[in-house]
């Protein structure tokens, strides 16, 4: 990790140490929008962190985004800055303005398409997404939709869809948006159908990293506290070969999405991405259950803080992607390929 | 609390430079059919480490004075990997280039360096590893092969087994009892180089459940090892041999044992898979990617002086767990049965690996024990 790096790595993981407390988390899950988290993230420029600086953003690149995504899984932070820093990015690439304030991003279900239409200077949006991150929360609304069928990036604003709320099983807002006919502040032409979906599943990677890497440190600590038959349950080698596996998944995961980031830094990473989110969805099962399994009872509770961490790794190893889409995804491209070119494939990267 | 870091690490174009030419090189002289190269890392083709030898990549990051090349962490490892992806017989002088060779150059003598590793980067000298017997597997330190001094040397008694290749190597690093009642546990135990032809010493190969003579049976009665063989220090084999270990945990074979299955299942499901298949080869492809990173970032923190010990058991674990599951996947998306004489390349493939994939988490130090060692690096014991 290179040294500015090193310093955004510290300076964000102090700001969510101080602002996620549980108190923000537990008002987040009843509904509550966590105004002074989001100002903190602001004021730091993190949520435009790849929204270059002659756009009002802060011009880093994907690693950088990498540092603050991971974290952001980590701490749980119940606010959409990933989509936030996704929509920055998609929208500077069409080099269209970035609002401040959160934007969320639609469509995020592979089968869903969102039409927009010219008429004389503006455009307007139609259409329905479901499973909208923050969808009514939001400012603004970043999405990638088709005219004419070519693919294109809009942007519109809060209040021009009819919603339907739901959530997630952390309880983070998942809405249905349906859009008739609604203003589109501004769109252009982008150059890739999938981009939306691909990148959605890279920061979900690198989420998943966060949180595995929060349940492995719960455990562990757990396991050095908890004392039955007169010693602390880590000494017993059945829990210890297990937290072993956890660590291993961990380490994993972090691996591949750090990897996935780095290389969308140089280039096109969708094999990366392949790899990162079908071993992040594999490994969030295996994590959760681990750890779980690790804190008893207790971590059965609302009261203690494991929940926050498991239920994220629940809900996002489905969002953007199961193991097996990706997965299949992957496995076509290796058979259609053929298995001589495989291990060209995996060391060319 | 610690967590275990791996650096996403990038080749320098020397080391895909030098790419090119490992393949050119394995093009000429690899002809092997699949089922043959499914046996890459118990492979034990003189002719070929000769060969290997002289294009200088056996001792590739050891002293010039002593053979070696002083070529980069980075480019041995990509001469590694190209080796063992492609199933070349490498296990005559791989052992030596792993862990016998490090080991000598860390604790040996400088005669014995100026001695053995010459020849072992010229690919004509090959080493054993005596570390197991019937009654020490992963509790190593319990070893009771006892070497007592005599004038000018040491006679060794007891017995040493599942020894790799001890019938036909040349020579054994060995961990002897020099010391019946030392004061703590790991105490009393020191390291040597035996010489395999030394009188009072007989080797039986032991046939694995293939069939294959590859591990053995070494019986030391009242055999001789002169004083200039001790390696080390004397009674100092327990902090050597955990290093050893750590330059065998942490090379690029622990994950590439079963890609020839994996790409016989890739060529089985043809271009156009059904879904079951490409989910489970996409499974396959994610994880062998993904240990490949991982395996790299090894070799990077190598490279940089560090001692990733506890990273190369993680991708050990990993690696075997990965390796293991291979033989039941694939059969489990074929009706094609394993065969030993007949069949098609992936039915052979899938006999010979189905076979010896218990082996991948055994040798070099079982899951457990390595889980157990990830553990105490986590702060639990
Ligand atoms: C193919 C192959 C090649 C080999 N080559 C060599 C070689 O060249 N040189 C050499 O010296 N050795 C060699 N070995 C031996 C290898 O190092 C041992 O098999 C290994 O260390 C385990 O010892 P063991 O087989 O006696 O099993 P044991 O130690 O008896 O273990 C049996 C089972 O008990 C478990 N167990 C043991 N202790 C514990 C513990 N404390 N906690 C939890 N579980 C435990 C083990 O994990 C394992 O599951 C080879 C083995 C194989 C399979």
């Amino acid at each position: 990790m290179n040294e500015l790096r090193a310093i955004l790595s510290d300076s964000i993981a102090r700001l969510l140490t101080d602002e996620v407390t549980v108190d923000v988390r537990r008002s987040a899950e009843d509904g509550d929008w966590p105004t002074a988290l989001w100002t903190k993230l602001e004021e730091n420029g993190h949520p435009r962190v790849l929204v270059p600086e002659d756009q009002g953003g802060v011009g880093g690149g994907w690693l950088d985004a990498h540092t603050v995504i991971q974290a952001a899984g980590r701490f749980a932070a119940p606010v959409p800055i990933s989509e936030t820093i996704l929509a920055g990015r998609i929208l500077a690439d069409a080099a269209l303005d970035v609002p401040d304030g959160p934007i969320t991003i639609a469509p995020v279900r592979p089968d869903e398409v969102l039409k927009i239409s010219r008429t004389g200077n503006s455009w307007s949006l139609s259409g329905t997404v479901s499973r909208v991150p923050w969808g009514a929360a939001a400012d603004h609304l970043a999405v990638q939709a088709e005219a004419d069928g070519q693919p294109h990036v809009a942007l519109v604003a809060q209040g021009q869809a009819s919603i339907q709320a739901d959530r997630n099983i952390a309880r983070e807002p998942r809405d249905t948006l349906t859009f008739e006919g609604a203003a589109v502040i501004a769109a252009a032409p982008a150059s890739d159908r999938d981009s939306l979906w691909r990148y959605g599943a890279m920061i979900r990677s690198a989420q998943i990293a966060g949180a595995l890497e929060t349940v492995l440190d719960q455990s562990v600590q757990y396991a050095n506290d908890r004392v039955q038959f007169g010693r602390p349950i880590g000494k017993f080698q059945a829990v210890q070969q297990q937290l072993a596996i956890l660590a291993g998944q961990t380490a994993a995961v972090g691996a591949a999405a750090e990897t996935a980031f780095g290389k969308a830094e140089a280039g096109d990473p969708e094999f990366e991405i392949m790899v990162a989110k079908t071993r992040a969805s594999e490994a969030a099962e295996a994590a959760a259950s681990i750890a779980h399994q690790t804190h008893g009872a207790i971590g059965f509770t609302y009261e203690h803080t494991l929940h926050y961490a498991t239920r994220r790794l629940w809900s996002w190893r489905a969002e953007f992607g199961t193991a097996s889409h990706w997965a299949g995804r992957l496995g076509r491209l290796a058979a259609g390929r053929g298995a001589d070119a495989l291990w060209p494939m995996v060391v060319a990267r | 609390m610690q967590h275990f870091h791996f650096e996403p690490c990038q080749l320098p174009p020397e080391a895909e430079e030098l790419r090119v030419e490992v393949r050119d090189f394995l093009t000429e002289n690899l002809h092997d059919p699949e089922v043959k190269r499914a046996r890459s890392w118990s492979g034990f083709e003189p002719e070929f480490s000769r060969k290997v030898g002289e294009r200088g990549w056996i001792g590739m990051t050891w002293p010039k004075q002593y053979g070696g090349h002083e070529r980069t962490f980075f480019e041995r490892y990509v001469v590694l990997e190209e080796m063992l992806a492609a199933g070349a017989p490498v296990s005559a002088h791989w052992v030596a280039d792993r862990q016998s060779g490090p080991l000598l150059l860390r604790f040996g003598t400088e005669e014995q360096r100026q001695r053995f590793l010459p020849q072992i980067v010229r690919g004509e000298c090959y080493f054993c590893i005596g570390m197991s017997e019937p009654d020490s597997g992963s509790d190593l330190a319990s070893v009771r092969t006892r070497a007592e001094k005599v004038d000018g040397g040491w006679k060794v008694n007891g017995t040493k087994l599942w020894t790799s290749g001890a019938h036909r190597t040349h020579y054994m690093i060995a961990l002897f009892r020099t010391d019946p009642n030392p004061e703590d546990r790991h105490g009393g135990l020191t390291q040597f180089l035996v010489d395999m032809k030394s009188p009072g010493i007989t080797v039986r190969p032991v046939p694995d459940l293939a069939g294959q003579e590859h591990f053995n049976e070494v019986i030391f009665e009242d055999a001789f090892v002169p004083d200039d063989m001790l390696v080390g220090t004397e009674g100092g084999g327990w902090g050597q041999v955990t290093a050893e270990l750590a330059f065998e945990r942490s090379g690029p074979e622990r994950y590439l044992s079963c890609i020839r299955l994996l790409l016989e299942l890739i060529r089985e499901a043809s271009q156009d898979p059904t879904e079951r298949q490409a989910v489970a080869i996409g499974k396959l492809v994610a994880q062998l990617a993904n240990l490949r990173q991982m395996s790299l970032s090894v070799a990077g923190m190598l490279q940089d002086g560090k001692s990733p010990a506890l990273e190369a058991s993680v991708v050990k674990d990993l690696g075997a767990v990965f390796e293991q599951s291979l033989p039941g996947i694939a059969q489990d998306l074929s009706e094609l049965e394993p065969t030993l004489e007949n069949g098609n390349d992936f039915q052979q493939v899938l006999a010979f690996l189905t076979q010896v994939s218990p082996s991948f988490s055994l040798r070099g130090g079982t899951r457990e024990i390595l889980r157990g060692i990830i553990a105490r690096g986590l702060g639990l014991r």
